[in-house]
């Protein structure tokens, strides 16, 4: 089994932060705006470089989507950096008809994502992000696992004409991807071979995968691991083909299960391979204040969950 | 350059044209539509700047977004009368598989509209957006956006609001549609605003004031005086007293009109008040 090593922790913010920094010296056309979250969206080597090309919105985002639209009418690409809960639920309407409705050229950029915002709590710990956002027609959505692969997707998302939700977090993550990788937009990438279950993983669930990989195959279980960064477009025949060998499923993300990659993958599998699927996601709850590893173990989002519901999965088979 | 009276014409036939549209669909918004007739024709005629050729980016020319998406029927028929696309399209409006939607989108990639309006209270943050993009790409051409004094309930236009003077963005010109009245009854009824012209001085906007907003020359003359006020450091509010449903003897003095069709009998006291000029669609 093809096993998963790090030497590096880092937040996956950061990776959006240095993405953007290098779109600052390569893309001309790339500009970014803020709603008092510079820090906390590591935005500042980019506003250092290039403060022409940076907008301080103030705490007002409604605004800042609205700005973003109309700086795409004139040739820009901006990208917007705030909470995930305020990149999306605050500003749906705007986001509906200026940018989505609209077709504009606008990367939502949202850090903070899922529980693992940790100590804050509820309030700022959306888990239905990924549903409002998939479900507006032409948005492209991107959860990302970590730095490297963050960093990636930000440079990526530049030459992609049209809107797209950008999803990452604050807490410091293994780093397993390439430093070098490309990041190929609805494009699955297939990190371990097997042969009993699919386990297909977003954002900071894909290192708990990859765990879970490790248990599993101590208990004889061959599991494939498939790391989807973009949940739409999905890549269904990625899905589809893995399925096709290991005959059940388990999805997993920080995110409510309703609305979220296990609902999208449950579609495809209806419409083309009905195949036994389990979930790992919140289950219809806000979250509560607490570590992140706290949170992610209440909730059931961390590699032993993972490991309950494949061999709940592998049962139905 | 057009004379006043090819200005009047036009305003006139536009109003025809507001009228034809919503009656054959027996939907839409004329009250608000009349009222800014005369603005629509200043600007689209003689105001602006610009290209011959609608291209999204509108780089090198003047701007405008309207954020009452409602009144669509004044901006289209302005729209296709100053160029942007062929009148008889008008006869489209509303209708299944048509690039005339209720209110305006760029989705059916139809020409002079640069975003879709309709959810009350967006169009002045994206004004501000093209007016920064302006200002990056070294183009000295002005935006401009209209809004209805209703919409300005709406809180997202005080953050555009506080941007604007904030940011000195000074190549915006926002002009409220004054007209007192919103779909429930009179603004000063629904939620009292008190002095607009207060507000917008108290967040370091200049204030234009165009107490005769369906006066044509009072329009030119104002929208000139808003125009000379740019590039100061300052954005530029323009306030347009407007009588809703003007030019309709029954659809004025009444917010009743605001998004009610007339009936076969209404519409022909409406064109017989306003005879054709240019040619109907």
């Amino acid at each position: 089994m093809k096993t998963y090593t790090y030497t590096e922790k880092k937040d996956t913010r950061s990776g959006f932060g240095a993405g953007l920094t290098e779109l600052g010296r390569t893309n001309p056309n790339v500009v970014a705006l803020c709603a008092d979250l510079i820090g906390s969206l590591k935005m500042d080597q980019f506003i250092k470089e290039n403060p022409e090309r940076f907008f301080q919105i103030g705490i007002a985002e409604a605004n800042m989507m609205g700005i973003a639209a109309g700086l795409t009418i004139g040739g820009k690409i901006p990208f917007t950096g705030t909470f995930a809960n305020f990149s999306t639920g605050r500003v749906y309407d705007q986001i509906r008809q200026s940018i989505a409705y609209s077709g504009k050229n606008v990367k939502i950029c949202a850090s903070h994502a899922g529980l693992t915002l940790g100590e804050d709590g509820a309030t700022h710990q959306i888990l239905e992000d990924i549903g409002l956002m998939k479900m507006l027609p032409g948005m492209t959505v991107i959860n990302t696992c970590d730095y490297n692969q963050t960093k990636a997707a930000t440079i990526a998302i530049a030459e992609h004409n049209g809107p797209v939700y950008l999803r990452f977090g604050r807490p410091a993550v293994p780093i397993f991807t390439p430093e070098d990788q490309k990041f190929e937009i609805g494009k699955a990438i297939k990190l371990t071979e097997g042969t009993d279950v699919t386990i297909v993983a977003t954002g900071h669930l894909v290192w708990e995968a990859l765990e879970a990989s490790k248990a599993l195959y101590e208990q004889g279980i061959s599991a494939e691991v498939i790391n989807i960064h973009t949940i739409k477009p999905l890549d269904e025949k990625a899905i589809l083909d893995s399925v096709s060998k290991t005959g059940c499923i388990v999805t997993a993300e920080e995110h409510n299960f309703l609305g979220g990659l296990g609902e999208s993958v449950s579609r495809t599998l209806a419409l083309h391979k009905p195949t036994p699927q389990e979930f790992v996601a919140t289950n219809d709850t806000f979250g509560e204040s607490g570590t992140p590893a706290q949170l992610m173990e209440k909730y059931g989002l961390n590699s032993a969950s993972i490991v309950e519901k494949v061999q709940a999965a592998i049962k139905r088979k | 350059m057009p004379n006043t009276q090819q200005l009047e014409d036009l305003t006139t036939q536009v109003r025809r044209d507001i009228l034809r549209m919503v009656h054959k669909v027996n939907s839409g918004h004329p009250g608000g539509s009349l009222g800014c007739a005369e603005f629509f024709v200043a600007l689209y005629s003689e105001i602006m700047d610009r290209k011959d050729h609608f291209d999204m980016d509108g780089i090198g020319e003047d701007l405008f977004f309207l954020s009452n998406g409602h009144i669509s029927p004044v901006y289209y028929s302005v729209l296709a009368r100053t160029g942007y696309f062929s009148v008889d399209e008008l006869n489209t409006f509303r209708l299944i598989n048509s690039r005339l939607q209720g209110h305006p989108t760029t989705h059916e990639g139809l020409e002079g509209i640069r975003i879709a309006s309709g959810s009350l209270g967006q169009g002045m943050s994206v004004a501000l957006g093209a007016a920064e993009a302006k200002k990056l790409n070294g183009d000295n051409h002005l935006v401009y956006s209209l809004h209805g004094d209703g919409e300005l309930q709406e809180g997202q236009n005080w953050e555009a609001i506080m941007y604007a003077s904030a940011k000195n963005v000074d190549n915006l010109i926002a002009t409220i549609d004054l007209n007192g009245k919103q779909i429930d009854g009179a603004t000063d009824d629904v939620l009292p605003m008190g002095s607009i012209k207060a507000k917008f001085e108290a967040f370091g906007w200049t204030v234009i004031e165009i107490e005769e907003g369906n006066n044509i020359e009072a329009v030119l003359k104002g929208m000139a005086e808003a125009n000379a006020e740019t590039g100061k450091g300052k954005p530029v509010c323009v306030l347009l007293t407007t009588m809703m449903g003007n030019g309709i003897d029954f659809m004025m003095h009444t917010h009743a009109w605001h998004g009610k069709a007339p009936n076969d009998e209404q519409l022909a006291i409406g064109l017989a008040q306003n005879p054709e000029t240019l040619g109907d669609y």
